[in-house]
């Protein structure tokens, strides 16, 4: 326990000189699951900041946190205890409407089940965060578009979810994160259902975001390789932070 | 964005055939129900020929006659003597119609049997109702007066005694043993109507019992024609304070009588009957619970079904919330699917009932029997299917937009 705080204190510190370029900054997080018997400790004291343009990795065995803290980041659970500042704003007090712009803005999620709507063309499915924004009709197709191209995908446009493979899927929920141009991309296992080839062509892409549109990104992944090719991994054990 | 709801609505309805039928079928069936049954209220309700003047007349239907002490009561239409004595003579109203309830009887056409239904009127009768006159005209206040065995048919009635012939006016029709001389020949009136119904229209004088008997209680009724609807409460209060003069027959110690709007009259001596309007609102009270509560059939059904269609649909809920829906905003896509759906529903429901009325029109149920879809009725449909969409939609949004993103995303 007592190295791994010294190694978030160092981390830390090493942040706080560039103080300026802290896109997303846990304080003190902790999740508590409660059902009717058990409660589980999800997350213990996390802190963390992640930098601008920064391409961050989480690692760590199954049922560590991961996901829990991922989705505190994107603000789509609340932490029991803690605060998450994004683009230094402290999220905790806003209510359902700014919670939903602001993700709306800000973040774009990947997901390991990709979440496409089986109901919606694939363009359709793409435009959705624009949806929520005041832009036109032609605006939202005009930028779609181009998002599919960016995954290459601007073959399949009119095409339903169920009529592509696991990759192509994929690509087209990348389309969807990226659409908004948000700032944050957040992927919990964008490849823990593909195979290598596939996977690698994901992280291409994400790379490549992160390197040409400083996007700043962070993916939970359970592949040493790609944790590798990014700037920085953090490790979770238990709810806690190891590395 | 109402685009991109109608496309996910329309996928929404295609995916789920059956919960989309059942919807369909709940929301139509209920208002094609309620569309007929009010074409039906209306046609025995409303102003129809040849009661068009219904608007500014007052229908005396039944008398009542109570004995307190023994608990006894007598309820029925008016002997001609009590109308011709107390209601003609009446000064508010503009013409009284008097006339019996119509009575079957046969007469024999080539050995066929030949059911008619035969009316004793007064002249007036033939003023206060506006008969549409084919051939001939009606028998005249002399002729009552004379006695003249005299007639106005019906157009179906000429049609079955006399055939396919251009003329009949002066010719002879028998009926319950007695020639009639032909006068005229009216458009026929549907049974639904009960006051003005009949196959074969004569002079009471002809009438085989005694109309000059004193008695008050008969089979004949009246009804009262204002110069306008603004004259009815003249009318009404004249009538009551005859009656409040009139004995009752021997036996009886109260007498009750009204003249009352045409439901009105029907009303007056059943358990809803008061003496204000014969209770007619509170017809209508009973009837707008019963329509309120059939209608809630069809809303609880989808109310049910939207709540396991968003089960089914958690994983798009928690998508769109974290790509940027708020609450609200889901809540207004949800309800905006379930007006689409509520409104494809009204708009099968309307449909139906048009083409149940043409069939039912056609297929002559009810000789002479026009349904008609009534206008107000329909716009009040209308009004219902914004109001079943909006009920069905509301609470399901509501327990929707309360999902935790997280929640939403896992339960699949
Ligand atoms: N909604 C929940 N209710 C109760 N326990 C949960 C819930 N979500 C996650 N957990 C528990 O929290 C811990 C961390 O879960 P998670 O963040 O999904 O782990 P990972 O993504 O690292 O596999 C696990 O023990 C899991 O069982
Ligand atoms: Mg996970």
């Amino acid at each position: 326990m007592i190295p791994a705080e010294t190694s978030e204190n160092v981390l830390q510190n090493s942040h706080i000189i560039n103080h300026q370029n802290v896109m997303i900054s846990l304080k003190n997080i902790e999740k508590v699951y409660r059902t009717d018997t058990v409660e589980t400790l999800a997350l213990n004291n996390i802190s963390l900041n992640i930098n601008k343009g920064e391409f961050l990795s989480i690692m760590g065995p199954s049922g560590c946190g991961k996901s829990t803290l991922l989705n505190i980041m994107g603000l789509l659970d609340a932490p029991t205890r803690g605060e998450v500042s994004i683009d230094k704003h402290d999220t905790t007090q806003l209510n359902d409407k700014k919670l939903a712009a602001f993700r709306n803005r800000k973040l774009g999620f990947i997901f390991q089940s990709y979440h496409l709507i089986n109901d919606l063309q694939v363009l359709d499915n793409v435009e959705l965060p624009l949806l929520y924004r005041n832009s036109s009709a032609k605006e939202r197709r005009q930028l779609s578009i181009e998002a599919l191209e960016k995954v290459g995908l601007s073959n399949r446009m009119k095409h339903f979810p169920t009529q592509l493979s696991g990759g192509q899927k994929q690509r087209v929920a990348i389309a969807r994160a990226i659409v908004g141009q948000p700032e944050i991309i957040l992927a919990d296992e964008p490849t823990g259902n593909l195979d290598s080839a596939m996977g690698s062509e994901i992280m291409d892409i994400l790379l490549q975001l992160n390197e040409r549109d400083g996007t700043t990104i962070v993916m939970v992944t359970h592949d040493e390789n790609m944790a590798r090719k990014t700037h920085r991994l953090v490790r979770l054990f238990d709810g806690t932070q190891v590395q | 964005m109402l685009k991109n709801y109608f496309k996910i609505a329309i996928a929404v309805l295609k995916r789920r055939k059956f919960f989309t039928f059942i919807s369909l079928f709940g929301i139509s069936f209920t208002l094609t129900i309620l569309i007929v049954m009010t074409a039906f209220v209306d046609n025995i309700t409303g102003a129809n020929y040849p009661e068009v003047n219904r608007e500014r007349s007052l229908y005396i239907t039944t008398l009542q006659q109570k004995n307190v002490k023994y608990f006894s009561q007598q309820n029925g239409p008016a002997s001609f003597y009590y109308l011709d004595h107390y209601v003609r003579t009446l000064k508010t109203p503009a013409k009284v119609a008097i006339s019996s309830l119509f009575s079957p009887t046969n007469t024999y056409i080539n050995n066929k049997k030949l059911v008619i239904n035969l009316k004793y009127t007064n002249d007036a009768y033939w003023d206060v109702m506006e008969y549409k006159f084919i051939e001939g005209k009606p028998y005249t206040l002399q002729q009552i007066n004379n006695g003249e065995r005299i007639a106005v048919i019906s157009e179906d009635t000429k049609k079955n005694y006399f055939g396919d012939v251009p003329n009949v006016v002066g010719k002879y029709i028998e009926a319950d043993n007695v020639q009639y001389r032909v006068a005229g020949v009216v458009k026929s009136v549907p049974a639904t109507m009960f006051v003005s119904y009949a196959d074969l229209y004569v002079p009471y004088t002809v009438s085989k019992t005694d109309y000059k008997h004193k008695s008050l209680m008969g089979n004949y009724t009246a009804i009262l024609l204002g110069n306008s609807k603004e004259d009815l409460p003249k009318i009404k209060a004249e009538y009551a304070s005859v009656v409040s003069k009139i004995k009752p027959d021997g036996g009886f110690d109260v007498f009750v009588s009204g003249a009352d709007p045409y439901l009105g009259s029907f009303l007056r001596a059943t358990p809803l009957g008061d003496s204000r309007n014969g209770g007619i609102s509170k017809l209508i009270f009973i009837g707008s619970i019963f329509v309120l509560l059939f209608m809630l059939l069809p809303t609880l059904n989808l109310i049910n079904i939207n709540i396991s269609r968003i089960m089914e649909r958690s994983s798009e809920i928690g998508v769109r919330k974290a790509f940027g829906a708020s609450g609200m905003t889901l809540v207004g896509q949800f309800i905006v699917e379930n007006i689409i759906l509520t409104f494809f529903g009204c708009i099968i429901g309307i449909a139906l009932s048009f083409l149940i009325l043409q069939v039912l029109n056609n297929s002559n149920l009810i000789a002479n029997m026009h349904l008609t879809v009534n206008l107000t009725v329909l716009f009040f449909s209308l009004v219902a299917c914004v109001v079943f969409g909006l009920l069905s939609g509301v609470y399901p949004a509501w327990r929707m937009s309360r999902l935790q993103v997280v929640t939403a995303l896992k339960a699949q």
